[in-house]
């Protein structure tokens, strides 16, 4: 196993400060809340300065193909700021999960580099159709709800997809007497329902898809699409780590503003030995969750194959920092930390969405096991 | 500190060429150990950072891995840098930015070379974490100070040849400000050293009782008074010493668990398993920000995750141990050796899990305590606002003890 590069390169610093600038513009607290009621899938105005002008929606695709040519590094640099801003936009679904998976198909085939390329260029915005809820990593790729009919439509539902609403197109799985395969479909068709779900995370919301006959193209069959579904899973959860790292930033910067700020007992709240010890733990917390979250990064950059450990690692460690960064965050802050108007509880509902997305912490834990060598006991 | 710039050149294939030319001189296989340390030292590339003539070569710090990494390839001997833990994580540092050109000269070619130990004469009965707060006292007599005091919980003390100590010499100042720092030979008169056995059965540490010591006023590091900040580079450089070479993975406590789980397949339960999993995920996280730390560490930006660290292997080595005593069952009942022994280093792989366990409790006391080094992260690194002092300018003389 050769060094990973655990530190961000001046290219990722460079790439950090402009997404870090047009977020802070455009995609203060106070406008993600209201984005949030607003009941849109996602905020378009700025998903188009951020995907199409700025051009992350392509970071990771190849130049030839339309994109930026760069790597899972840069994008978790952005993910970064995206959690640190819950910002309401697809990138994780569309410019990770959706291209990622057609990277993995055949992109000598037209449709496939078509769709890519429109991907990249931040225009169409695509989802992967299945649950977020699905473990990257697991063995096997996740199971087909949807059925392929002979006639080229598709037929089925899919429960719980992030990314759904809001999307042109869909990447569904689905199987047919071809087998697995991938297809791809258009949210405008009469027959693809997408219903917004009541989600917990107000900026990532579910919708649940019904297709009924559905015109579908197919993208790859058994021999691709399985690997390229699960390699663009363990790619969203290794950057999935970069956006839980931003949420817990969030979460311990502002409580320890907000506590350096809020006196009780004639002392600021903050010069409390019991908060003080709550607050540097979690900043240790962060510091280990930096360094796994980058490894993840760079194992995926460099096609390590190291890469399901480093992507179990992060996601089993950032997920729980990010949760218990944004539990605290709500009880340092005190009654204030439990209302609407504050940013607070966003965070934590991204990060408990988080969480459970693309696998749980334990299920992260199990996969290792797996992948260490640490058998469960039999019987 | 040192003569920068004098060197500019040294890169690491100037460092590998001095290398093999130091192999050359004095080829390991038939030099006497200790003639090729000092060998080594002279050539410059024992801690290739520091200035030359005093086992340096003015060249970056990242650059000592190359010289490292070379001579354990040729079969080199080492210096045995856990033996002389405190010299060289401490004392040396201190006498670098402190000692006189004399003192240096003295003083830290032995000190690399492992034939003079030194050990951290800075505890006391009435003053742990707050250090400061020490009674040990230096009083001025012609050229000399005469020391009185007790310290407590010595490491080493039993091998060693030399102390860094601190003692007040100006009790009317307020604490912080009347204390002084010296280099105190361990074979003087007045010097007593009685082992003190620990939780483990053996007798790492040590009383350390002072009566009439003469330090020569040459052995003072400082100014007079100045003590506590020249202490405060020890300390810091205590706790950043720990970022040393890199670990594999399943390096530190976690492989001799998960070596047992594997080959013991009878001892697993599905609880144990879950806390095992667990802990090997955070012995990898810690691993990563290990080294995350060292790579800031050569790009110049060091950062305060030394403390983390710290920290973090406190709490894993306590779980782990933990749980491995728990995996081996009626095993985990018994105990290797309660025999009181002196050892000259901890040894937490020589020994057994119930060992493990009981040293374990001691990584989150010495060298700092959790509670401590949580205090200074949220401080110094978060900026939080300190606890309100009541002990700041009153004189050491007058505060309750
Ligand atoms: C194995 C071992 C080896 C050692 N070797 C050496 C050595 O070689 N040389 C040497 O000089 N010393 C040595 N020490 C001493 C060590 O540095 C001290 O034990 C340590 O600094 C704590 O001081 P104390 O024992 O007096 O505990 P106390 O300071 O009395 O602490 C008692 C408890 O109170 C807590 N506490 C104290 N102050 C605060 C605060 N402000 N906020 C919150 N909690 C607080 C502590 O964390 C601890 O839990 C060694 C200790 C051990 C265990």
């Amino acid at each position: 196993m050769s060094t990973p590069d655990l530190l961000y390169s001046e290219a990722e610093d460079d790439l950090r400060a402009a997404v870090r600038s047009l977020l802070t513009d455009r995609c203060p607290p106070a406008t993600v809340l209201l984005e949030a009621e607003s009941g849109r899938a996602h905020d378009i105005a700025l998903w188009g300065a951020l995907g199409a002008e700025m051009g992350t929606a392509g970071l990771m695709v190849p130049d030839k193909l339309g994109g930026q040519g760069a790597t899972a590094r840069e994008a978790a640099v952005v993910m970064e700021e995206l959690g640190r801003a819950v910002a309401p936009v697809p990138y994780l679904t569309s410019a990770v999960l959706a291209a990622g998976t057609l990277l993995g198909c055949d992109t000598d085939q037209e449709p496939v580099a078509r769709l890519l390329g429109a991907l990249a260029e931040g225009r169409t915005v695509g989802a992967l159709a299945v649950p977020l809820s699905t473990t990257a990593g697991a063995p096997g790729p996740p199971t087909a709800t949807v059925r392929a009919d002979g006639d080229g439509t598709l037929s089925g539902q899919v429960s719980g997809v992030a990314g759904a609403a809001g999307a042109d197109v869909l990447l569904v799985p689905a199987t047919g007497a071809d087998g697995y395969g991938l297809y791809a479909v258009e949210t405008a068709e009469a027959s693809v329902t997408v219903e917004p779900l009541t989600s917990l995370d107000l900026t990532r919301p579910l919708a649940a898809v019904t297709l009924t006959g559905a015109p579908a193209r197919r993208l790859a069959g058994p021999d691709r699409a399985a690997a390229a579904i699960g390699r663009a899973l363990l790619t969203g959860a290794g950057l999935l780590a970069s956006e839980q790292l931003g949420v817990a930033e969030w979460c311990l910067t502002e409580t320890v503003r907000h506590t350096k700020e809020r006196h009780q007992f004639g002392r600021p709240v903050g010069s409390f030995q019991a908060l003080k010890h709550r607050m540097a733990a979690l900043w240790l917390e962060l510091v280990s969750a930096r360094a796994t979250a980058r490894y993840a990064a760079d194992a995926l950059a460099t096609d390590s194959p190291d890469t399901p450990v480093a992507v179990a690692v992060a996601q089993a460690h950032c997920a729980e920092v990010a949760v218990r960064a944004a539990e605290e965050c709500v009880q340092l802050h005190g009654g204030i930390g439990m209302t609407w108007e504050h940013p607070a509880h966003l965070y934590l509902k991204r990060a408990k969405s988080d969480e459970i997305a693309l696998g749980t912490p334990g299920r992260h834990r199990q996969a290792l096991a797996g992948l260490v060598d640490l058998a469960a006991p039999t019987g | 500190m040192s003569a920068a710039g004098q060197h500019p050149a040294v890169d690491a294939d100037e460092l590998r060429r001095r290398v093999r030319d130091l192999l050359d001189a004095h080829p390991p296989a038939t030099t006497a150990p200790l003639d090729f340390l000092r060998a080594r030292f002279d050539a410059g590339l024992a801690w290739v950072h520091y200035p030359a003539g005093l086992g340096g070569l003015d060249a970056p710090r990242s650059l000592q891995a190359v010289v490292d990494a070379e001579l354990a390839a040729a079969g080199a001997p080492d210096n045995d840098p856990r033996r002389i833990g405190i010299g060289l994580g401490m004392a040396a540092p201190t006498i670098l930015g402190f000692g006189t050109d004399e003192q240096r000269r003295r003083l830290l070619r032995p000190l690399w070379t492992g034939e003079e130990v030194w050990c951290q004469l800075f505890s006391e009965p009435g003053a742990g974490s707050d250090l400061a707060a020490l009674a040990t006292r230096a009083v001025r007599d012609g050229d000399d100070w005469v020391v009185d005091g007790q310290k407590v919980w010595t490491s080493s003390a039993h091998i060693a040849r030399w102390a860094i100590l601190i003692a007040r010499t100006d009790p009317d100042q307020p604490k912080h400000r009347g204390i002084s720092y010296f280099i105190c030979d361990m074979t003087d008169p007045g010097v007593e050293v009685r082992p003190l056995r620990q939780i483990t059965g053996e007798a790492e540490f040590n009383e350390v009782f002072l009566t009439g010591v003469r330090i020569p006023d040459s052995r003072r590091l400082g100014e007079i008074g100045e003590g506590w900040r020249v202490a405060q580079t020890t300390l810091m450089n205590e706790r950043v010493a720990i970022g040393g070479g890199r670990v594999p993975r399943e390096g530190g406590m976690i492989g001799l668990v998960a070596d047992t789980w594997r080959e013991r397949p009878e001892l697993r339960t599905h609880d144990l398993h879950q806390r095992l999993l667990r802990l090997w995920m955070e012995s990898e996280a810690a691993r990563l920000a290990g080294e995350r730390l060292r790579q800031q560490l050569a790009v110049g930006q060091p950062g305060p995750e030394g403390s983390a660290m710290k920290l973090a292997f406190a709490r894993l080595n306590q779980h782990i141990s933990a749980l491995e005593v728990e995996l081996l069952g009626e095993e985990g009942l018994g105990y290797d050796d309660w025999t009181l022994r002196r050892p000259e280093l901890v040894d937490f792989t020589g020994r057994e899990a119930g060992y493990r366990y009981l040293r374990a409790k001691g990584n989150s006391i010495e060298g700092g305590t959790s509670e401590v080094l949580l205090n200074i992260i949220a401080e110094r690194v978060l900026g939080l606002p300190p606890e309100p002092r009541t002990d700041k300018d009153v004189p050491w003389k007058d505060l309750p003890r």
